[in-house]
């Protein structure tokens, strides 16, 4: 039986001691001019010993998944395996000790990395051209769809080019990048296999699109096979055609964006090519584009002239900048090392192994709960825990229950388009012995009466969360919760 | 046993390519054109032989900031951030088995509003440029007027992030100059401040490195109905009032401060805080301490229904993916540095450049704003071209600073205008080798 390492862990305001870290110049007496409105007259975080600290953290960590721990099958978000090498070579001080703002001529390698993982990058994608500088997938949307709007500007095309077209399966940042890049997001309405039906797309792209934007395979996991229609109608209307890249694990070696029309990508780095998610970050979201587009990119763009290489930022039309510098250089460096690491083959058996993996398991879990929409799947496929009986567990239930056995849960409740949706993406990091356990688990959930569900999780270091109560009165920060501790 | 045949066979396939017939046989690909792929000790030394091109800050007497500095990072951040249970998550969905790291995050939070003085704090945003993009949308979205003030000497990258997301939401920056001694002309505002501004952004210290104390008088000027951000520099919160406390609604910084690095300008991370009474319009992650079934303290992630993956189009910000390992590593930093660590450092920094300023005097160097107190930067006007400072500067085995060109109207050609940067790690030998530097170049 899985059980996770439990602490009463204290917060860390409530481990104090002596400060045992020792600084540069600690003994030496400096004269200060702080002005007296400027001078600050107390800190409340205490101090403590460099060991406390670690010891902390570290059992703070013990009470953590990761892919290192397990499997982790969270839908849409390809939780591959995160090569150490990468860690390795991220922390070279040749890496790790350059500042962006020394000449070029001393950072050479480290552009010369750059330029080689854009290369790559462009290649898998089919695109002509690319910016490594945005910080994450959805900033890569805000990017490409920046890029977008100074497209049509450029054209005196932008007061009527107002729209952005989604499918309803999209991921919620999708038509938020649009509202935060200036255009209004417009749902399309997904058919009943789960795809884009192409008569009711022609309905939505009209005079006043300026992008279609999709992902592919689209977020049940389905290939919309007409895209190449869809591109060139679009185009036709004079609209451009978004590619969101999260799920490029499902296609890459085997087509590309560049083939199925597509204008604009986004990369996803911390999915695709293995970086690191962190608990939450950092990513990486670069963006490549087709020739038209190559000059509206965010300066500086890396370029090879001379024998040498270049932050370049002579770019006509630029956006301007989408970060303080370059993008994540050593989440970068980390892709790169993936990348070069698999080559050709190991990248297009990276994308079958995850491909076989989520056939295997829609087919063996669409015996036990429906799986809608098509059968044969890309890299990722959704289960729906509703029956018309209402026999089947909740999804969230159904969470709780796989994270009590010590694997992770799929993403739950998004797509929005499938009720009870259960989104699992068990990429090319996974045994068929693991696969088989995950569906074990999953029947046992099925079997196991509602009330006891509804217990779990038991094993891991709290029981079930109360969501509502912890948004009702939002207590962020030690500072809150002790006010809040002394009202009662 | 894990063969992909038999995987095949159970499911009454052939071959892989079956898997593939639902993409039309007219978007297929043979071929990517990339290399093979190599063996791990083959990328090893790829990677170092490409390192190894590089010359890294430590090989020069660097004064190099202006955005990303050179401060010390501890030995425990890397062993802790590069645990598996940590590095390899994702971000806390599940949360009764994410409790570790949302403890840290929240614990980051809590740290970041001490130092800030600031209620609330979300577990990140990307970097300091990206955040004040954010601010200035929650700004407009909370007073629903749509004019923000910017300082015109602001970071040129940051600026133009800004403009990029005022765009988007169409929102007009005005910018705003300083007075004759470095610091926000007051007048200027109190002329400039009408029914249509939302926000007014402030720094301290500012772009040329002074501890403003203008800043102290904006929020008088500007009334309760309008939204006042401070950009800080955290590392200076140690010895400098916090933003809370000098009437800032919103404040931000960059984390990369705080044991983060140098890495070519990346992952920094965008430190974001607000009042109480703003938490649902603040943009990104925020964790939050609540109960479990049984009545035991847990963590959670907290008022959601802001978020794209619920709200869409509507959503506060589209931001997903955040900096959340490096939200973790700067906890792990002001947790071992404590109060009196983050104090001392302030000192030292400012301590430091005083030192510095001081030894400079005598050379009769062009200094605009001299007497303005500041923090770790400090501004200099030199009449030599870039050129000839470079090469003098190669030569001492300096970085002298960083250069401010076209994007401020200066002529590099014929004068250098030069932020220069001291921190904690600049040693005797850099201050002597600087001296030597200036005294080529003059
Ligand atoms: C389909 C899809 N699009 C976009 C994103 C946004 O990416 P990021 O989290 O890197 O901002 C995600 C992941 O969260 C995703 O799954």
């Amino acid at each position: 039986m899985y059980h996770q390492a439990v602490y009463d862990e204290p917060f860390i305001f409530e481990i104090r001691g002596r400060k045992t870290v020792k600084l540069p110049h600690e003994n030496e007496n400096f004269r200060l001019n702080i002005p007296e409105k400027m001078r600050r007259k107390s800190l409340n975080i205490g101090d403590r010993e460099e060991f406390e600290v670690v010891r902390h953290f570290t059992r703070l960590s013990q009470m953590n998944f990761g892919v290192d721990l397990g499997f982790y099958p969270l839908g849409s978000c390809t939780m591959k395996y995160n090569p150490r090498l990468n860690e390795e070579i991220a922390s070279y001080p040749g890496f790790r000790d350059i500042h962006p703002l020394q000449d070029e001529d001393d950072v050479q390698g480290a552009l010369r990395l750059m330029y080689e993982l854009g290369e790559d990058l462009k290649k898998i994608t089919g695109m002509d051209a690319i910016t490594l500088q945005p910080l994450a997938g959805s900033q890569g949307e805000f990017t490409g769809l920046s890029i977008v709007r100074a497209y049509f500007e450029n054209r005196g095309e932008l007061d009527q080019r107002t729209e952005v077209v989604v499918p309803d399966s999209a991921h919620g940042s999708n038509p938020a990048s649009a509202n935060m890049a200036g255009f209004k997001a417009i749902e399309i309405k997904s058919n009943k296999d789960g795809k884009v039906d192409f008569e009711e797309f022609k309905k939505y792209i009209t005079k006043n699109t300026a992008a279609f934007m999709i992902t592919n395979p689209n977020t049940l996991g389905i290939f919309e096979d007409n895209i190449k229609q869809m591109a060139d109608y679009a185009h036709e209307m004079g609209a451009l055609v978004y590619y969101d890249g999260a799920n490029l694990n499902g296609i890459m070696g085997k087509t590309s964006p560049g083939k199925m029309g597509f204008d604009i990508v986004h990369l996803n780095l911390h999915k695709t090519f293995s970086t690191p998610h962190g608990g939450g970050g950092p990513g990486a979201g670069p963006v490549a584009v087709k020739e038209h587009l190559k000059d509206f990119l965010p300066v500086p763009i890396v370029t090879y002239e001379g024998g040498k290489y270049h932050l370049n930022y002579n770019v006509p039309k630029t956006i301007g900048k989408v970060a303080n510098f370059y993008g994540n250089f050593s989440i970068l460096v980390r892709a790169w090392a993936y990348i070069k690491l698999h080559g050709e083959e190991g990248l297009r058996e990276a994308c079958e192994r995850a491909v076989l993996n989520s056939n295997y398991m829609s087919y063996k879990i669409s015996k036990i709960m429906p799986v809608p929409g098509y059968r044969i799947k890309k890299h990722e496929f959704v289960a729906s825990s509703h029956d018309e009986e209402g026999k089947l567990p909740k999804a969230s239930d159904i969470a709780k229950h796989l994270i009590n056995n010590g694997v992770h849960a799929p993403t739950i409740y998004f797509p929005l388009i499938v009720p009870e949706a259960l989104m699992i993406e068990p990429t090319e990091s996974a045994t068929k012995e693991e696969m088989d356990r995950f569906i074990e688990i999953l029947k046992d959930a099925i079997n196991t009466p509602k009330e006891q569900l509804e217990k779990e999780p038991t094993n891991l270091k709290v029981g079930r969360i109360d969501d509502v109560d912890a948004s009702r009165n939002p207590r962020p920060t030690y500072r809150v919760l002790m006010k809040a501790n002394s009202k009662n | 046993m894990d063969n992909i045949n038999d995987i095949l066979k159970e499911m009454g396939l052939n071959s892989i390519d079956d898997l593939f017939s639902d993409i039309p046989p007219n978007l297929k690909i043979s071929s990517m054109g990339l290399d093979a792929g190599l063996s791990e000790d083959e990328v090893r030394r790829k990677a170092m032989e490409y390192a190894s091109m590089n010359k890294t800050i430590t090989q020069y007497h660097s004064f190099l900031g202006f955005g990303a500095y050179n401060h010390y990072v501890p030995a425990i951040i890397s062993a802790i951030i590069s645990r598996g249970e940590f590095l390899t998550a994702y971000t806390p969905y599940q949360a009764e088995i994410s409790q570790g790291i949302m403890q840290a995050l929240w614990e980051y939070q809590s740290l970041m509003a001490e130092l800030l003085d600031m209620d609330a704090v979300n577990s990140s945003n990307y970097d300091v440029s990206t955040a004040l993009g954010e601010a200035i949308r929650m700004a407009v979205n909370i007073t629903d007027k749509n004019e923000v003030l910017i300082p015109k000497f602001t970071h040129p990258f940051k600026k133009s992030v800004a403009r990029l997301y005022a765009r988007g939401s169409n929102i007009n920056l005005v910018e705003y100059p300083f007075d004759e001694s470095g610091k926000i002309d007051l007048e200027f505002l109190k002329n400039n401040v009408n029914e249509n501004t939302a926000a007014v952004y402030v720094e301290y210290p500012n772009m040329f490195g002074i501890i403003d104390e203008n800043v102290a008088a904006v929020k008088e000027i500007i009334g309760d109905q309008r939204i006042m951000i401070a950009g800080v520099n955290p590392i200076a919160l140690g010895i400098l009032t916090p933003p809370g406390e000098l009437g800032a609604d919103i404040a931000i910084g960059d984390g990369q401060v705080f044991g983060l690095g140098l890495n070519f300008g990346g992952p920094m991370l965008g430190i974001f805080g607000t009042r109480m009474e703003y938490i649902r319009k603040m943009p990104g992650k925020i964790m939050g301490v609540t109960k479990d079934s049984n009545g035991k303290l847990a963590f959670a992630m907290i008022l959601q229904t802001r978020e794209q993956h619920i709200r869409r189009e509507r959503a506060v910000t589209n931001m997903t993916s955040n900096m959340g390992l490096m939200a973790v590593a700067s906890a792990i930093y002001v947790s071992l540095l404590g109060e009196s660590g983050l104090k001392k450092l302030g000192e030292i920094n400012m301590g430091l450049t005083n030192n510095l300023i001081e030894r400079i005097k005598d050379f009769g160097i062009d200094m605009p704003f001299q007497g303005s107190p500041v923090f770790n930067e400090f501004y200099m006007k030199l009449k030599v071209s870039k050129t000839y400072l470079n090469l003098a500067a190669r030569k001492s085995r300096v970085i002298p600073g960083a250069i401010l060109g076209q994007e401020f109207g200066f002529d590099t050609r014929k004068e250098v205008n030069m932020i220069t940067n001291v921190t904690e790690r600049n040693t005797k030998e850099d201050f002597d080798a600087f001296m030597e530097f200036l005294g080529k170049v003059i």
